[in-house]
C-alpha cells in the first residue's frame, strides 16, 4: 500500500487512466481549434468536441446540442444563476436556494441581492434534506430561479431533486429550476427529464477527469435562455464565448462515458467501502456522529462526514498525515469559521470543529479503508487523552452547564 | 497548513500533560477558550513558596493550541507566580514560530498561565480570609 492516501475524492479525483490516454492525442496530433472551419485539423477537433458533448449530456439525460462548455463548476454556476436573473430579470426578481450551496451558488446570489435581486436561503432539515414542500412555501410569483444542488460536497447528501423539479414545475411552470449536479452526477442515477431541470451544473475533475472543465445544460424544449458572462467570438452559441479546450473537453467526455457504465457497480463497491469505514470507526470509538442523513437514498455512496465529540478537527487531520482528508474545522479554513454546511445543520459549532470528511473513490481500496480505520481510532484515543473536554465529559460534567470564555 | 517542526515536535511529544486534584491548596487551574470556538485549555500549576514547582495541561484544539501549551507549561516551571504572569504571547510565537493565523494560540496559553496564577493566589486569599 503506498501512501499517503488519497481520501479526500470530494475536493478532486486522480485522472483515470482510460481517459489520459483519450486525452493524449489531443495534445500531439489533433491539436487544431474546434472553431477553425476551413482544415481538417479543425474538423477533427471539432468532431471530436461534438462526440464528448454526447457523452457529457447522455450521463444525465440530456442531448450534446444543449451542452454549453465552461472551465468548471464555478463558472457554471455563476453563469446559470446569474444567466438566467439576468435574461428574466422582467419576469422577476425572487431566487431560491438553500444555505448548504456550495460557495459559487451562494457568493453568486449574494451578488445579485447587491443588484436588487431577493433571495431566500432555505435552512435544511437537521441531516441536510431539503423537501419539496419547503421549496414551494419560500415561492411567490416573481420567483424566477430556483438552485438546490443534487448532492453536497461536505456532507453527501443527495436530495430528491426529482421532486423538488416536479413540486417547482406544478406550483409554476415558469420558474426555472437549476441544480449543482457536480458531487452527484456519475456518482448517483440523475436524469434531467425525471427532475425537471432547466440548468445543470456539471464538473468533469469530480469525476475521473480533468481539472479545467465543465458543462452548464440549457435545457433546449422548452428553450431556456441566459445572458453570457463571457463575450467574444460567439462560441458555445453566444453563451460561452472562448476558444474550446480540446483536450479537457475530450476528457471529460471519456471520464462522463466510464461514470455512466461503470456506475452500478462502482456505486455498490463504494458504499461498502463507506460502510466499513464507518463501522471499524464507530465499533471502536464513542462519541461519534455522523453528519447529515445515512438513508442510502439520500447519501453518496462514497462520502462519510463524521465529528469526533472533543476532538478538534485540524488536530486530527495532522495526527492522519498519511492520509489526505478534509476537516470542517475552522483551523483548516482561511476564515477561521467552522464549517458553514454543518452549522446550518444546527449541529453546534463544537461538533462541526471537530468534524472529518472522508470521500472514498474509485482507485481506494479495501486495505486503505481498514489502515485509515486503525489510525483514525489511535489518533482520536491519545488526543482524547489530550483533550480537558474528554476529561470533563468522562467525570460526567456537562459542558453546555460551563460558562466559557470566547475569545 | 505546513507547521515549523518545533510545533510538530510538540504535538507529537506533548510534555506534560495531565490533571492535578483542582481542590488541593497548592494547585490553581485556568481554564480558558471554548469549545464553539474550536479551542480550550486547561493549565495547573502547583505552587510551594511563590515557586511553580510543577504544571500540567490538557488541550482541545489544533496542533499549534496543544504546542503553545505545551510549551507553557515547560517555561513557567521553576518561575516565581511573578515571573511566569509576566510571560507575554510573544514569547511564545518566537518559539515555535507561529504564523499569524496561529497568534491567537498563544495568547489563549498566556491567558492560561495568568487564569491559573489568579485560581491560585484567590485559593491562597480565601483560606486566609
Amino acid at each position: 500500500m503506498k501512501l499517503p492516501i488519497f481520501m479526500d475524492n470530494h475536493s478532486t479525483t486522480r485522472v483515470d487512466p482510460r481517459v489520459l490516454e483519450a486525452m493524449l492525442p489531443c495534445f500531439t496530433e489533433d491539436y487544431g481549434n474546434a472553431a477553425s472551419r476551413n482544415h481538417a485539423f479543425g474538423w477533427k477537433a471539432e468532431a471530436m468536441v461534438e462526440n464528448a458533448r454526447g457523452q457529457i449530456a447522455a450521463l444525465i439525460g440530456g442531448d450534446g446540442k444543449e451542452i454549453v462548455l465552461t472551465s468548471g463548476a464555478t463558472e457554471s454556476n455563476n453563469l446559470a444563476i446569474k444567466g438566467a436573473a439576468s435574461f428574466y430579470k422582467r419576469q422577476g426578481n425572487h431566487i431560491i436556494t438553500v444555505e448548504t450551496e456550495h460557495k459559487s451558488v451562494l457568493d453568486t446570489c449574494k451578488r445579485l441581492q447587491r443588484e436588487g435581486f431577493e433571495v431566500t436561503y432555505l435552512t435544511p432539515a437537521k441531516d441536510g434534506i431539503v423537501t419539496p414542500e419547503m421549496v414551494t412555501a419560500a415561492m411567490t410569483d416573481k420567483t424566477v430561479l430556483v438552485s438546490v444542488m443534487l448532492a453536497n460536497n461536505e456532507i453527501g447528501v443527495v436530495q430528491d431533486v426529482d421532486a423538488i423539479g416536479a413540486a417547482i414545475k406544478a406550483k409554476n411552470p415558469k420558474t426555472l429550476f437549476h441544480t449543482d449536479a457536480v458531487q452527484g452526477a456519475g456518482k448517483v442515477p440523475f436524469d434531467v427529464e425525471k427532475c425537471r431541470a432547466d440548468l445543470v451544473s456539471l464538473s468533469a475533475h469530480k469525476m475521473y477527469g480533468p481539472k479545467g472543465v465543465g458543462a452548464l445544460w440549457v435545457r433546449r424544449k422548452p428553450r431556456v435562455r441566459i445572458d453570457p458572462l463571457i463575450d467574444g467570438g460567439g462560441h458555445e452559441r453566444g453563451m460561452r464565448s472562448g476558444t474550446l479546450a480540446v483536450p479537457l473537453i475530450v476528457g471529460f467526455g471519456k471520464a462522463a462515458e466510464l461514470a455512466k457504465a461503470e456506475m452500478p457497480a462502482e456505486a455498490l463497491r463504494l458504499k461498502a467501502l463507506r460502510d466499513r469505514l464507518y463501522r471499524g470507526i464507530a465499533s471502536k470509538l464513542p462519541e461519534t456522529y455522523v453528519n447529515g442523513s445515512m438513508d442510502p437514498a439520500h447519501r453518496l455512496p462514497g462520502n462519510l462526514n463524521i465529528s469526533f465529540a472533543f476532538v478538534e478537527g485540524e488536530s486530527l487531520l495532522m495526527a492522519l498525515k498519511d492520509v489526505a482528508v478534509s476537516s470542517g474545522s475552522a483551523c483548516t479554513s482561511a476564515s477561521l469559521e467552522p464549517s458553514y454546511v454543518l452549522r446550518a445543520l444546527g449541529a453546534g459549532d463544537e461538533l462541526a470543529h471537530s468534524s472529518i470528511r472522508f470521500g472514498i473513490g474509485r482507485f481506494n481500496t479495501e486495505d486503505e479503508v481498514d489502515f485509515v480505520v486503525d489510525l483514525v481510532v489511535k489518533s482520536v484515543d491519545r488526543l482524547r487523552a489530550l483533550s480537558p473536554l474528554w476529561e470533563m465529559h468522562q467525570d460526567g460534567i456537562d459542558l453546555s452547564k460551563i460558562q466559557w470564555t470566547p475569545h | 497548513m505546513a507547521y515549523s517542526e518545533k510545533v510538530i515536535e510538540h504535538y507529537e511529544n506533548p510534555r506534560n500533560v495531565g490533571t492535578f486534584a483542582k481542590e488541593e491548596d497548592d494547585v490553581g487551574t485556568g481554564l480558558v477558550g471554548a469549545p464553539a470556538c474550536g479551542d480550550v485549555m486547561r493549565l495547573q500549576i502547583k505552587v510551594k513558596d511563590g515557586v511553580i514547582l510543577d504544571a500540567k495541561f490538557k488541550t482541545f484544539g489544533c496542533g499549534s493550541a496543544i504546542a503553545s501549551s505545551s510549551l507553557a507549561t515547560e517555561m513557567i516551571k521553576g518561575m516565581t507566580l511573578d515571573q511566569a504572569g509576566a510571560i507575554s504571547n510573544t514569547q511564545i510565537v518566537e518559539e515555535l514560530n507561529l504564523p499569524p493565523v496561529k497568534i491567537h494560540c498563544s495568547v489563549l496559553a498566556e491567558d492560561a498561565i495568568k487564569a491559573a496564577i489568579e485560581d491560585y493566589k484567590k485559593k491562597q486569599k480565601d483560606a486566609e480570609a
